[in-house]
């Protein structure tokens, strides 16, 4: 199968074949042909503005009792005691979807010996009911355990959405609930609508945040999406009224074939860079270990995570655990700050969704200017020392 | 053991960039490459084929010229490589992409061990291996960073998660999926690249697998893509210019202004 092309609104311009990834679109003189190598990704669809371009069907479905399915829901994450941040944020968009489709919006808690504040702040959040499962086997997340009893909830309940942070567990055990009961699933949504027919619109980027795919999941239920960490607002109201529902896991449930042997949190806080505000990156332009110094002494001074590009981490200036960029990763805070990062395409599709990205570099043809907000073209060893001794007198030292 | 490595051929990233005026994408020339992550797959199952003397399978499902890189990852020492190739496999979403690597993995039959890179550079979307996990009805982990080989059928897996590490111990037959700190990728060698030349690698297509065309490619998918279009164009771009005093005191204000936690 591949893109299918309206002659009688073609008129050969060519602009497709240009944006096709693939080199599948052969411009005759006659008319425009769609070769084998298509993969269907879509990419020359948009760019005809005759709308000669569509894309043949999924065949999947339909569901016959799609209507059966009521409801949005949100899985909620925990770490240490407290609800993730991802899960408040997911709850406010939630909320609104809800609200479109005239549902409920329900969040889903699993874990054991669960605090009974953690169901509180997830209705202050906007949740209307809180399914709470509490279990020994859900003491530490394993994806079978996590996925089993959700897909079990699911199964009995039937939302019509579900919503998952794209965090470490949510990009893990969230596959394993879709594949579980057939539908399908879109990874690191960035946006999220209802359509006019009541579908859910997951906005996500692709080709490396190049381009932004909007996809639709039109016969499998629930509808399935994982969102990107601080993308969605969150909306607190405290005193908002909402239920507790414990659920008992049906007997036999689990069958508990991974072992978690140990949890190591990380110690280094300057590491934990998806969950970060501000991140101060160094690249290779501080040319040795020492001066990651500097970028360390910044990252505290404003309370940011310290990033590293792959040329950094290649030199052993750094721990690959601070790596941003395509095999490190993926991060979008209010600041992303890169010192001496030269910006090749692999660290940009890293660092991209980031609110404000200022790039220091002495080289002012660098990539990473193409997509910083704001440049500054100077010495790092000068500009750098500078810029802590300003914050320094400002914080009144 | 048998240890099976599932790999993609992506378009090189390094060949595609944005034009800073257009904001589209731009393409020099249609490179292929392995996809980075799917390399310390292979790395990692070659790294326990040295120590147990495992047979290691790689399969990918791809047009007829991904058979490069399974040539290329015979270079490198695999034993064996599957193509996945078939006009009905287009258009796959992360599901019918499962279900078709699913069916080869049963049809190879005495899988102990399937590995995956974390994820594709392409979709990034991290969702094959665990689908594929599910799909076999064995126990999955990702974002490997170590795997460990203790008294069968177990296996040692440090993972790498937002918050720390994890350890577990997990039974074959399992799904890892890994990341970069599993080890860099070895380079082909020369007796290896001579085999690699030679070897047969068997095209499977659906009639092979035992699948219908309903159930793979876009025939078979969930999701479809509606609509693509160009990202929102970052607000106002601009350099800050001046002595160093100057920039310094243009950017602390822009930050402070943008209400930046922490300045």
């Amino acid at each position: 199968m591949k893109a299918l092309i309206d002659v009688k609104k073609c008129t050969i311009c060519g602009v497709c074949a240009e944006v096709c990834p693939f080199g599948a679109i052969i411009v005759g003189e006659t008319r425009v042909d769609v070769t084998d190598e298509c993969t269907l990704c879509g990419m020359c669809v948009d760019t005809c503005e005759f709308g000669a371009i569509s894309l043949p069907e999924v065949g999947t479905g339909p569901v016959a009792d799609a209507e059966q399915y009521r409801g949005v829901w949100v899985f909620a994450e925990w770490r240490e005691g407290a609800v993730h941040k991802v899960s408040h944020e997911l709850l406010g968009a939630g909320r609104r979807l809800a609200d479109k489709r005239g549902v409920e919006l329900a969040a889903i808690l699993l874990g054991h010996k669960l605090d009974a504040k953690l169901s509180d702040e997830l209705i202050a959040h906007g949740a209307d009911r809180v399914y709470v499962v509490d279990h020994p086997s859900l003491t530490h997340f394993t994806d079978e355990a996590y996925a089993d009893v959700l897909v079990h909830l699911i199964r009995q309940k039937r939302p019509e959405i579900l919503l998952a942070g794209a965090t470490s567990i949510g990009r893990s055990f969230i596959p394993r609930v879709a594949a579980s009961l057939k539908t399908g699933l879109t990874a690191d949504c960035t946006e999220l609508d209802i359509s006019e027919e009541g579908l859910l619109l997951q906005t996500r980027p692709a080709f490396g945040g190049n381009v932004m795919a909007t996809i639709i999941c039109p016969h499998g239920r629930p509808q399935m999406a994982t969102v990107r960490p601080k993308v969605m607002r969150p909306d607190c109201q405290p005193g908002r009224q909402g239920r507790v529902e414990n659920v008992e896991p049906p007997a036999g449930i689990f069958r508990n074939r991974v072992e978690v042997l140990e949890v190591i949190p990380e110690k280094d806080q300057t590491a934990k860079l998806t969950e970060a505000d501000v991140i101060i990156t160094g690249g290779r332009g501080l040319r040795k270990a020492e001066n990651f110094a500097m970028i360390e002494e910044l990252a505290q001074l404003i309370k940011g995570a310290v990033g590293a590009s792959r040329g950094a981490v290649e030199e052993g200036w750094i721990a690959p655990t601070h790596q941003v960029g395509q095999t490190g990763r993926t991060v979008a805070p209010t600041l992303y700050m890169a010192v001496g990062v030269s910006g090749a395409i692999q660290h940009v599709v890293g660092m991209q969704g980031s609110k404000i990205i200022v790039a220091v570099n002495k080289d002012a043809d660098a990539p990473i200017f193409d997509v910083a907000s704001c440049g500054v073209v100077a010495d790092l060893f000068e500009f750098v020392p500078a810029f802590v001794r300003r914050l320094k007198q400002e914080q009144g030292e | 053991m048998h240890i099976a490595v599932c790999i993609k051929q992506v378009p090189d990233t390094k060949n595609v960039r944005i034009d800073p005026n257009t904001h589209t994408l731009v393409r020099q020339g249609v490179e292929s490459i392995i996809n980075p992550f799917d390399l310390f797959a292979v790395e990692a199952a070659l790294q326990i084929k040295d120590q147990t003397q495992a047979k290691v399978t790689v399969l990918t499902m791809g047009p007829p010229q991904a058979e490069e890189a399974l040539r290329e990852v015979l270079s490198r020492g695999v034993d064996e490589a599957v193509l996945l190739s078939d006009r009905a496999f287009a258009g796959a979403d992360t599901w019918a992409t499962s279900v078709t690597v699913a069916a080869a993995i049963r049809k190879l039959g005495d899988v102990d061990l399937v590995l995956c890179g974390k994820q594709a550079i392409d979709g990034d979307t991290a969702q094959v291996g665990p689908e594929v996990a599910t799909l076999l009805d064995v126990p999955h982990a990702t974002f490997a960073k170590k795997i460990e080989v203790l008294d069968n059928p177990f296996l040692k897996v440090t993972r790498q998660t937002d918050d720390g590490v994890e350890v577990w111990k997990i039974p074959m037959p399992t799904l890892i999926t890994v990341i970069k700190e599993v080890g860099e990728p070895r380079l082909p060698s020369l007796r290896h690249k001579m085999r690699a030349k030679k070897a047969q690698v068997p095209v499977w297509g659906i009639a092979d697998l035992g699948l219908d065309s309903d159930d793979v490619g876009l025939s078979g998918s969930f999701t479809q893509v509606v609509r693509v279009f160009s990202p929102p164009r970052r607000g106002d771009q601009f350099l800050i210019k001046g002595t160093i005093d100057e920039q310094v005191e243009q950017l602390y204000r822009y930050l402070k202004e943008a209400k930046v936690p922490g300045i």
